[in-house]
């Protein structure tokens, strides 16, 4: 997925930037509205992620005018406002949802998932790989012609698996990215999840291997 | 109002000077118009009683060197009054009583042509006589005739009486009069600060546009400073509220750029205690910027409670927007979040403070929540609209359930758990400030309930 974010604050920026190409994502940063206009005018997104408060105007601005042309690009706005008084103005001018900061990425990630499968419909580009074919957006897996249903962590687990095929992730990196940090959720609680994720992939040629003291590894058997 | 100490009343003052001061024209007019009548009688009585004894007096003549006095009946027939009032006389010649009562005193310092009148009593009544003297003159000789007359004053003191009531009447109608005018002129002048109360009173709390209907010129300044307070009012309403919104920017952005520093340091470290380290620290910027946001909240709330801006709403369709704005949240910890109730709630409330008390309970749902648990928002609208939040958490510590809901007052099996305390407090001072209460319930078989009916 392609998405533009636009945001002056140049550490937060980075972070997001880094977070997102982690999750597979190609990520164009706009410092402020003029850049803004330019990247939408020649590139295409598929999701926009909006600061409100720029130095050259007002985000709300930008969203407005760009609801006004015919662009139809989901928009996610990121907001340090008070929570109780900017949050209809916001979805009102047509935004597709927002968070407020400081946020916790994975919520971040969660509401680009949510926004972008409401709004792919029906046309979904499925990976298809070792007998499966998953639908990240929708969240659609099918086994051996099967349709399977995953649970959001689940999605997540194999989403990242997907994105980097024979890579080894740490129980701590998968930790880090399925549970928040108010989960206070054991690292061995990975082994749950990885734990399901295998039962599921059983009828595929998909393997998650062990490896001891390192972590788990996506492996295409055969 | 109730506080406010009352002193005197304005339209009472106005109209007790009004009244007094009637009341003091109406005794002046009652005594002028009775002192001018006794003037106007007894000016009327000396004309008869001077006519009388001039009539007298001519009619002395001197005959063969006597004093000839044949009293005209005409002098007396003028004097006779409806009341019959009595007559007496008295003729002396140089001195001598010749005829008449003899007790009736000439009185001393009559000369020639003049003559006095004066009041006095005589046999136990008031009279009114008069002393004239004429000289005749004969051959060789001048005699002085002196003529005392007095008649009593009944039919004087009747009249006086009669017009002295009229006179009373007069005044007392003047006086009725006057009152019932003052009455009516402090009423329609007071009148016009009741109109002025009233256009205050009838304005909505939002209103604080300036008062731009006539006012009289008495009242301009009271109105000038009344449209200067509302100014500064709504100036000062208006920065509270920038200062809300410009303070949770202030406080957000910064923690949103070590939240995020943190994270990404995070995925990079491997060593077991600087990831424990970088965990508690993400830890902390969550707990302190969501006891930031809730502290702006509160005071948010705090700060509408006061003037609620309500409007008709369906608490249904505020039930579904939170729990759409909040399912992936819900799904990232594979919790199912669900509407139940009735189809739609009609009520009138405000919007902005509701929709927070209730995500503010979700929210708290979400967190106790064990994982792949369900929560579930139930809106119903007997026997009051309420909206009730439950989850399949640990419930409530049995002991501690009525003082949850005070402010930064947490359960004591919460300590695992970030939360600033204050989600309870906002959903209270929410469910208050529309006359409501918030109600916790734990469910037999696990789990919690929060109520808030309005």
């Amino acid at each position: 997925m392609k998405f533009l974010l636009v945001e002056d604050n140049q550490d937060l920026a980075n972070a997001i930037v880094s977070r997102m190409e982690m999750s597979g994502h190609v990520i164009d940063h706009a410092r402020k509205l003029e850049d803004a206009t330019v990247f939408v005018a020649t590139g295409e997104y598929d999701l926009i992620l909006l600061d409100i408060m720029l130095p050259d105007g007002d985000g709300r601005a930008f969203l407005r005018q760009h609801r006004a042309s015919d662009f139809d690009t989901p928009v996610i706005v990121l907001t340090a406002r008070s929570q109780v008084s900017d949050r209809i103005g916001s979805l009102d001018l047509g935004a597709d949802d927002y968070v407020t900061k400081p946020f916790d990425h994975a919520e971040l990630e969660a509401r680009c998932r949510a926004v972008l499968r409401r709004r792919a419909g029906n046309t979904t580009t499925a990976i298809e790989i070792g007998g499966i074919a998953f639908d990240p957006v929708a969240g659609n897996l099918v086994v051996q012609g099967q349709a399977v249903t995953l649970r959001n962590r689940e999605l997540r687990l194999l989403e990242l698996f997907l994105n980097a095929p024979g890579q080894i992730f740490s129980k701590n990196k998968l930790s880090d990215r399925l549970f928040s940090y108010d989960d206070d959720a054991s690292e061995n609680a990975i082994e749950v999840y990885i734990g399901r994720l295998r039962k599921h992939l059983q009828p595929s040629t998909l393997r998650i291997t062990t490896l001891r003291g390192l972590g788990y590894r996506l492996d295409l058997d055969g | 109002m109730a506080d406010l100490s009352v002193s005197g009343s304005l339209r009472n003052r106005l109209a007790l000077t009004l009244i007094g001061g009637a009341a003091v024209l109406a005794i002046l007019l009652f005594f002028a118009v009775r002192n001018y009548a006794v003037q106007v009688a007894q000016q009327g009585q000396n004309d008869i009683l001077q006519a009388s004894v001039t009539s007298m007096l001519d009619a002395a003549v001197i005959r063969n060197n006597k004093v000839e006095l044949d009293l005209p009946y005409s002098a007396f027939s003028m004097l006779a009054t409806p009341a019959d009032d009595q007559v007496f006389y008295a003729i002396l010649q140089d001195g001598i009583h010749i005829s008449g009562y003899d007790d009736l005193v000439f009185s001393a310092g009559v000369s020639g042509g003049n003559s006095i009148f004066e009041t006095g009593k005589m046999r136990g009544v008031t009279i009114r006589k008069i002393s004239a003297s004429k000289t005749l003159i004969g051959a060789n000789q001048r005699i002085e005739i002196q003529i005392v007359l007095a008649q009593t004053q009944d039919a004087l003191s009747d009249t006086l009486d009669q017009i002295s009531r009229n006179a009373a009447v007069l005044g007392i109608g003047f006086f009725a009069l006057a009152a019932a005018l003052s009455f009516w002129a402090s009423s329609a002048t007071i009148g016009q600060l009741g109109k002025l109360t009233s256009s205050v009173t009838r304005r909505g709390p939002q209103d604080l546009s300036p008062f731009s209907k006539p006012v009289p010129r008495e009242m301009a300044p009271l109105v000038t400073s009344l449209n200067s307070l509302m100014g500064r009012l709504e100036q000062s309403l208006s920065q509270s509220e920038d200062f809300i919104v410009e303070a949770a920017h202030r406080v957000r952005t910064p923690l949103a750029t070590v939240r995020s520093y943190a994270e990404a340091t995070l995925q990079r470290v491997n060593k077991e205690e600087n990831r424990e380290a970088m965990r508690s620290m993400i830890k902390a910027i969550d707990e302190s910027s969501r006891a930031a946001g809730q502290l702006l909240d509160h005071a948010m709330i705090t700060f509408r409670a006061d003037h609620l801006e309500r409007q008709e709403l369906d608490l249904v369709a505020l039930a579904k927007e939170l729990v759409l704005r909040l399912t992936p949240i819900a799904d990232m910890k594979d919790l199912s979040l669900t509407l139940q109730g009735d189809s739609i709630v009609p009520y009138s409330g405000d919007f902005v403070l509701i929709q927070n008390a209730v995500r503010n309970l979700i929210d708290n749902a979400m967190k106790y929540s064990p994982a792949e648990g369900s929560i579930q928002v139930i809106v119903s609208a007997g026997p009051s609209p309420q909206i009730t939040v439950c989850d399949r958490g640990p419930g409530f510590p049995n002991d501690e359930i009525e003082t949850l809901t005070t402010r930064f007052q947490r359960g004591t099996n919460a300590t695992n758990t970030i939360g600033s305390g204050l989600g309870l407090t906002i959903a209270r001072d929410v469910a208050a400030a529309h006359g409501g209460k918030i109600t916790l319930t734990n469910v037999q078989e696990g789990g919690a309930c929060v109520t808030l009916s309005l």
